[in-house]
């Protein structure tokens, strides 16, 4: 007879008495039932998550809901009013002159639409380099370092920068790139070229290293974890079927740390499509980012405008993280 | 035993080849700090490039005067009021939300993907959403309520995940056997379970603690008439740049690196005394 059973059967006779000695009388066989089978042991799990949840609808679910509704809105010219009205929908894909077949720019899209993809052509320019860099890195630290604590260690030397001020390690790529910047001086140093060259700062490559350098770590924490967690015996078992070293990666750690890939750039592609502020210290602003159109046009206090494009913004992430996880089914995997 | 043999010597030289690689790396992550380091002690004439023109504490001392980028003093103090509040909120959040999570509940899917949430949706959408909402409202943002609320939002799913990590290895029948020699809930929750996740609830409130004190973009629109740090640093870098910056900067990193570090050996004392 299971434990179960001895208590189901003890809880139909509410004066069988269980102590020790004969008929002594011990805790009531049913309270024991009802305390060890009916409630779950714990705080209730209402006043647990009460608060966070409060906290979120107010601060996550309220702003995110307002842009959605003031992106209907009316723009007064320093304020908005209550409507319902496409107009800024409109203003943000046809351009003066779109679709007409008089005008030069016919089947032009409009700036803010090219700005939405340029933003997005830096994001995938971003995601593809930051994996090449952190993927050897991850797997250096997961697979090579055999000690845990050197692997705790190293690992976290990596990791320090992104607890430090992203402003500030924008603001640290000037001295590296300005035409009397260190890369400059290296490459005259080695005798790669004669002269300075001004293109590393303000331009479209200043601007991908500096975000390559400000987001990378987010995609070494997750492949490092994917390929701390693969079982080791796996790969010694391939290596005895004679599998070669390229083969056990293809068949073997690839697949397995794909999850971990697929939720670095993740990280990465958010951070980077909402990315405002580096692009006008190391890029000048001489290109803007939906996210600085978002800012510039709530500062000129056309809100709805503003809304129109965050809308656009989190549609297209929306579509790059389900692209992702279609390639790659992260539930499944975890 | 320790036979060099062609497989061996292989092995050695593609770990060299990594360490190489990750030696780069670090450069490639920490360099741009070390030359804004650098550069902070500027001479007198200098700019924000190489070479330098002679050495300074011109930049420093300019930091800490009146006429510097601001009131740097009263940001500092601020952000770091924030930055606390913020740790002690996401703490006890994430560790109130794991404890939900160790059971089953309906919509448990949804509270997941809603914390989660929290980290995908760019800082710049939650700041233009509060801001023009309060607006409307007629309320005036403030660095206290509005910047920190977003900033929760932010910092939350990374305690979250935390705190889930620790109770995935956390032993239930040590509360098991408390409650069975008559334990109440809170007698069990102080006795046995809050000194076994006390080293998570410290890393939990790390996140919380760093990512508040340098974050820029969920404060920007929500701080109202008073700056944070990061407020001020961004304020000093759309003005002309000078070295005055990499002394704030520098100043700025330094303070991020002991605080981890404290965070580091404050999370390892715990973590021996809970063992």
């Amino acid at each position: 007879m299971t434990t179960v059973e001895t208590y189901a059967k003890l809880a139909n006779n509410p004066r069988a008495s269980r102590g020790l000695i004969g008929g002594a009388p011990a805790v009531r066989a049913e309270d024991e039932v009802k305390r060890k089978y009916r409630r779950e042991p714990g705080f209730p799990v209402p006043i647990l998550i009460a608060p966070a949840t409060l906290w979120l609808v107010i601060f996550l679910f309220l702003p995110l809901l307002s842009i959605f509704i003031f992106s209907f809105w009316k723009a007064t010219g320093h304020g908005m009013v209550p409507a319902f009205s496409f107009e800024h929908y409109r203003a943000f894909f046809v351009s003066e002159g779109f679709f007409d077949p008089k005008n030069a720019d016919f089947l032009t899209p409009s700036v803010f639409i090219r700005t939405l993809w340029t933003t997005f052509r830096f994001t995938i320019t971003v995601m593809a380099i930051c994996l090449l860099l952190a993927y050897p890195l991850a797997y250096f630290l997961s697979m090579q370092v055999e000690d845990f604590k050197w692997q705790l260690a190293l690992f976290l030397l990596a990791m320090v920068p992104f607890w430090t001020s992203y402003l500030i390690r924008a603001v640290a790529w000037l001295p590296m790139l300005g035409r009397h910047g260190l890369i400059n001086e290296f490459l005259i140093n080695i005798g790669a070229i004669d002269e300075p060259v001004s293109f590393f700062l303000y331009s479209e490559f200043s601007y991908t290293m500096a975000l390559v350098q400000l987001y990378v770590v987010l995609a070494v924490g997750p492949i490092f974890f994917s390929l701390a967690k693969i079982d080791r015996t796996l790969i010694e078992a391939a290596r005895d079927m004679g599998a070669t070293p390229f083969q056990i990666f293809r068949e073997i750690i690839l697949p397995l740390s794909l999850p971990g890939i697929a939720i670095g750039m993740i990280f990465v592609f958010v951070m980077v499509m909402g990315e405002f502020a580096t692009a006008v210290v190391v890029y000048g602003g001489k290109t803007s980012t939906t996210g600085t159109v978002i800012l510039n046009y709530y500062v000129i206090a056309n809100y709805p405008f503003a809304a129109v494009n965050a809308i656009m913004l989190m549609l297209a992430m929306m579509i790059g993280v389900g692209v992702i996880l279609r390639v790659v089914d992260i539930r499944k995997e975890l | 035993m320790a036979r060099s043999t062609p497989e061996r010597r292989r092995k050695t030289r593609i770990k060299a080849g990594f360490s190489v690689y990750y030696a780069i790396f670090l450069i490639f992550v920490y360099g741009p700090m070390f030359a804004m380091f650098t550069l902070s002690f500027q001479g007198p004439r200098g700019g924000v490039t190489f070479p330098m023109r002679g050495l300074s504490f011109v930049w420093w001392a300019r930091l800490a005067g009146p006429s510097a980028v601001g009131d740097i003093k009263s940001s500092l103090v601020r952000s770091l009021i924030l930055a606390v509040i913020v740790m002690v909120i996401t703490a006890i959040f994430a560790t109130m939300l794991a404890m939900a999570f160790r059971k089953k509940f309906h919509g448990s899917g949804v509270l997941f993907y809603a914390v989660m949430a929290g980290l995908m949706v760019p800082g710049v959408l939650l700041s233009l959403g509060l801001a023009s909402l309060l607006r409307v409202i007629g309320i005036p943002p403030g660095w206290w309520y509005s910047a920190l609320g977003v900033h929760v939002v932010w910092t939350l799913p990374f305690g979250f995940l935390v705190m889930m990590a620790v109770f995935n290895r956390f032993d239930a029948r040590l509360e098991e056997a408390a409650r069975d020699m008559g334990a109440d809930e809170w007698t069990v929750f102080k006795e046995v379970t809050l000194p076994l996740i006390t080293p998570g609830i410290v890393a939990a409130g790390l996140f919380g603690f760093t990512l508040s004190y340098d974050e820029f973009a969920r404060t920007t629109l929500l701080a109202g008439a008073q700056n944070t740090l990061p407020l001020d640093i961004n304020a000093a870098m759309t003005q002309r740049v000078q070295p005055t910056i990499f002394a704030l900067g520098t100043a700025s990193t330094l303070f991020s690196l002991l605080m981890i570090g404290l965070f580091i050996v404050v999370y390892t004392i715990l973590y021996r005394r809970s063992r």
